[in-house]
């Protein structure tokens, strides 16, 4: 920045309020995100119902409210089945490891602006973790864990067969899903979350538009992270089941259900903050503060108003992208497996190894240009970025990649065929 | 090569996902519109609301009674007989003035195929099938229904029968 950013000197905390002040916010977080979670059940299904027009649960509680409630009671209350010839132990262990990283990756994401408390300045954060970003992306990848242990723990083909799916998916995504955060870190220069929102809020532009071609990436992956409907493999009811947890019941069951829900809320905060900004408040300069030193804001002065209608921006983006992987499972049928992993690897992972290369060129052609970092440099990222979104939207829009069974047949018989001539010519 | 596929032709236009999708979710916003906040009319409150049904429907049979309380039916055996499920069981008895009545009637609901033609074939318009669907009971047992029971029905029977031209004239 051209002009020196003034500088707001709150005050660290000391370590006994450090230690109050992150407790707290464990707790605050922990129960928030849990309840949050269980409502999230309700709104599935009441956005389903909608969308199907009908009108969905509505008997427990006011329109339904209470529905959660009813339903971790009955969970709690039903009979556990276990399969006489699952391995015991690690069936237990198995929705243990799915729900634990799902409900870690909390901590990282920053839900307000910082808090300026008499005791000294609160980052409104969990933990502020200095590997931010690859701490999510660690601990997302164990979760696939949990799913390939209860596949294979539950002595079933079906299940089997989904940890495997699991498994073989997860991994095909996780490569896209890193690769399509590295132009983030290119032009962020730093891998924490709370280093993102600034960034974003000093270009004047969240990188949803700037970098475009990896967010439509990071999305397209985070659905296949998440199990969700086009790329719901694991679970694809009409061949497997449910998939890996075909032997799962009661309070286990929940246990998956709700690492699934969780998931999708992370995966939701993620993108909210990676992408659009987080807890930032869009076309509003009193927001635009960035924590330079413990205890010491720079830009607008941080107020405790300014933190509750940052977390309400955040909480709207948040629902918008949680909004979005509803309707997009109530809307696309499921991908055949083999298309599935045609896309991770034919288009997912050469695009994403493009953008990576394009982008790190443009963030170096711009440096050597001395372009100073702000909306300017973002439009040229965009400019960049906005046509080769459309190029692989325009190859996906082919139907090159995601083909019919028939045309499988096609290439095949077409493929004989020029073999045949190709014998022939030799033989000639 | 195992199974014949046919392969359709389609303009790239028609077989393109990424317009499929796009068309996909404005189709489900719309009606997500359309429906939020419980807002769809095509879901009946079973419960509170219910359907009404055709005045026509054939459900669980009514038997009609005099003024004095007495059944209609003159046990003559004719509905039994055209029962095609057979679910009818009739012991017929006669008074001292040479009347007969049904000492046993019964009908086994679960047998019933709901055709109507013991409505049809009565003589004296007694047994009627009615309009009514909520049928539910505890035990197997309950569904056959007996005389008393057959005549405490209220649910109103089935117009195929008009109460204005009895013997269908």
């Amino acid at each position: 920045m051209d002009t020196p950013m003034p500088l707001h000197r709150v005050g660290a905390l000391g370590p006994t309020a450090y230690w109050i002040f992150a407790l707290g916010k464990i707790l605050v977080v922990f129960t928030a995100v849990m309840i949050t979670v269980a409502l999230l059940t309700l709104l599935e299904r009441k956005l389903s119902a909608w969308i199907q027009d009908r009108i969905g649960p509505n008997r427990v509680g006011p329109g339904g409210l209470l529905q959660p409630v009813a339903d971790g009671l009955k969970n709690l209350l039903k009979e556990e089945t276990q399969p006489a010839e699952a391995a015991r132990g690690f069936f237990t262990l198995a929705p243990m490891l799915a729900i634990m990283p799902a409900l870690v990756l909390f901590a990282v994401v920053p839900l307000a602006a910082p808090l300026p408390t008499p005791l000294g300045l609160v980052e409104m954060s969990v933990a502020e973790v200095p590997v931010g970003i690859l701490f999510v992306l660690a601990l997302s990848s164990l979760g696939v864990y949990g799913i390939t242990l209860a596949g294979w723990a539950s002595a079933n083909k079906y299940a089997f067969l989904g940890g495997l799916r699991a498994a073989a998916q997860l991994i095909s995504y996780e490569v896209s899903l890193g690769m399509s955060l590295l132009p983030v870190f290119l032009v962020v220069g730093d891998v924490t979350l709370s280093e993102m929102v600034a960034r974003q809020q000093q270009m004047h532009l969240w990188f949803a538009l700037p970098l475009c071609l990896p967010f439509f990436l990071f999305w397209v992956a985070s659905f296949a992270e998440t199990n969700r409907l086009p790329f719901d493999l694991p679970e694809a009811e009409s061949e497997l089941i449910t998939g890996y947890h075909t032997e799962y019941s009661s309070m286990k069951f929940s246990m998956f259900f709700i690492a699934e829900y969780a998931h999708v809320l992370t995966v939701s905060m993620i993108m909210a903050t990676v992408f659009l900004g987080g807890w930032d408040i869009p076309l509003w300069q009193g927001d635009n503060m960035w924590v330079v030193a413990d205890g010491v804001v720079a830009g607008a002065a941080p107020a405790w108003w300014k933190t509750v209608l940052t977390h309400f921006s955040f909480l709207l983006k948040t629902g918008f992208f949680v909004g979005l992987f509803m309707i997009v499972r109530w809307t696309l049928p499921r991908f055949r497996y083999d298309q599935v992993m045609d896309l991770g690897w034919k288009v997912m992972l050469p695009v994403s190894l493009v953008s990576v290369a394009v982008n790190g060129g443009a963030v170096l052609l711009l440096e050597r240009l001395r372009v100073p970092y702000g909306l300017g440099y973002g439009l040229m990222l965009t400019a960049i970025n906005l046509p080769l979104l459309a190029l692989v939207l325009w190859g996906l829009d082919r139907g090159r990649v995601l083909t019919g069974t028939g045309s499988l047949q096609q290439r095949r018989l077409a493929a004989q065929a020029k073999a045949r001539a190709r014998r022939a010519a030799a033989a000639a | 090569m195992a199974i014949g596929v046919k392969v359709m032709r389609r303009p790239e236009q028609q077989v393109s996902y990424f317009r499929a999708t796009v068309r996909g979710m404005a189709l489900t916003f719309r009606h997500l519109l359309r429906s939020a906040g419980d807002r769809s009319e095509v879901t009946i409150q079973y419960p509170e609301e219910r359907w009404a049904i055709s005045p026509r429907w054939r459900g669980t049979h009514v038997m009609e009674k005099h003024a004095d309380g007495r059944p209609k039916c003159v046990a003559c055996g004719l509905c039994p007989t055209i029962c095609p499920a057979n679910c009818i069981r009739l012991v017929p008895g006669e008074d001292d003035q040479g009347n007969r009545y049904p000492i046993v009637y019964e009908i086994d609901e679960f047998r019933c195929i709901f055709c109507g033609m013991c409505q049809e074939v009565c003589p004296v318009e007694a047994i009627h099938v009615g309009v009514h669907y909520e049928n539910a009971e505890y035990t197997r047992e309950r569904f056959v229904y007996d005389l008393p029971r057959l005549m405490a029905q209220e649910h109103p029977s089935t117009l195929l029968w008009d109460p204005s031209d009895p013997a269908s004239e």
